[in-house]
């Protein structure tokens, strides 16, 4: 299956910035359907970004995270090639990660 | 016999005095503890709450303080609530956590990002919005809370049915 996962990450050297794009419904529990019913909640509890063996960004979501989450942020340090390993958990138990080398 | 009444109602009172102590050294250290040790623990208890300041309770322990140096980039006008980029950045030094909260959200906390050291205080993400409400932004930093509200304009509410 591809990956829920889009990844950039460049680095200018100093500073590696990372962008990333998640494919997921993040329903909140709070929508209903056409029918009218409640639509249960289902969305992403934590998003890790992990760099040379140290976590680099941390995500607690709740369902207020809009659907097909995208997230931006950087970080001191990581060189072009190198891996940044990307991981989701959601409510359901569900989770996928991906690796994406930094350009 | 009045003695031994007395007797006792001392002992009592200590025991209770006792534990008013412990109570209160537990209110201070759990907090403290909670982020430091389980720092990737989930705290599913905060974004159950319906309002803000319960869930920054629950969340910090503390309140925030409004800062000029939390800067936030919130539209004016949100013509789709569903989908509102919203993005924080801050010269504070040391910080350790970003919260974003929507306080007239059915549950107002909406994100909490975790900033080690080594890592830039600055986030954008895009959030649901229910209706018109201020939108609250927190940064930890050297263990204080800041804060930065903005009122964004909804017109067509993200929460809804």
């Amino acid at each position: 299956m591809a990956s829920t996962i889009r990844v950039r990450a460049t680095s200018n050297g100093d500073i590696t910035e990372v962008q990333a794009l998640i494919q997921h419904p993040m329903d909140s529990g709070f929508v209903k359907d056409a029918k009218g019913e409640i639509i249960p909640p289902h969305f992403i509890q934590q998003l890790t970004f992990e760099y040379g063996g140290k976590n680099v960004f941390l995500a607690d979501w709740g369902g207020g995270i809009s659907k097909d989450p995208y997230i931006k942020f950087a970080f001191k340090g990581g060189k072009k090639g190198d891996d940044l390993k990307i991981s989701w958990l959601d409510n359901k138990g569900a989770t996928d990660t991906t690796t994406a080398k930094i350009q | 016999m009045n003695l031994s009444d007395n007797e006792f109602s001392a002992t009592r009172r200590l025991i209770l005095k006792g534990a008013g102590v412990v109570a209160l050294i537990g209110a201070g250290i759990i907090p403290f503890d909670s982020l430091a040790a389980a720092n990737d623990k989930y705290p599913e208890d905060a974004f159950k709450q319906k309002s803000d300041a319960e869930a920054i309770k629950l969340l910090y322990g503390k309140t925030a303080e409004p800062s000029d140096k939390v800067k936030m980039d919130a539209p004016e006008i949100a013509e789709n609530g569903a989908v509102v980029p919203i993005s924080v950045t801050t010269t504070l030094a040391d910080v350790s956590s970003i919260a974003f909260l929507v306080s007239e959200n059915p549950n107002a906390l909406i994100a909490q990002y975790k900033i080690p050291a080594g890592t830039v205080p600055s986030v954008a993400n895009r959030i649901k919005m229910a209706k018109t409400s201020n939108v609250i932004v927190l940064v930890e930093a050297g263990g204080k809370l800041y804060s930065a509200t903005k009122e964004v304009k909804v017109t067509v509410g993200g929460c809804g049915g």
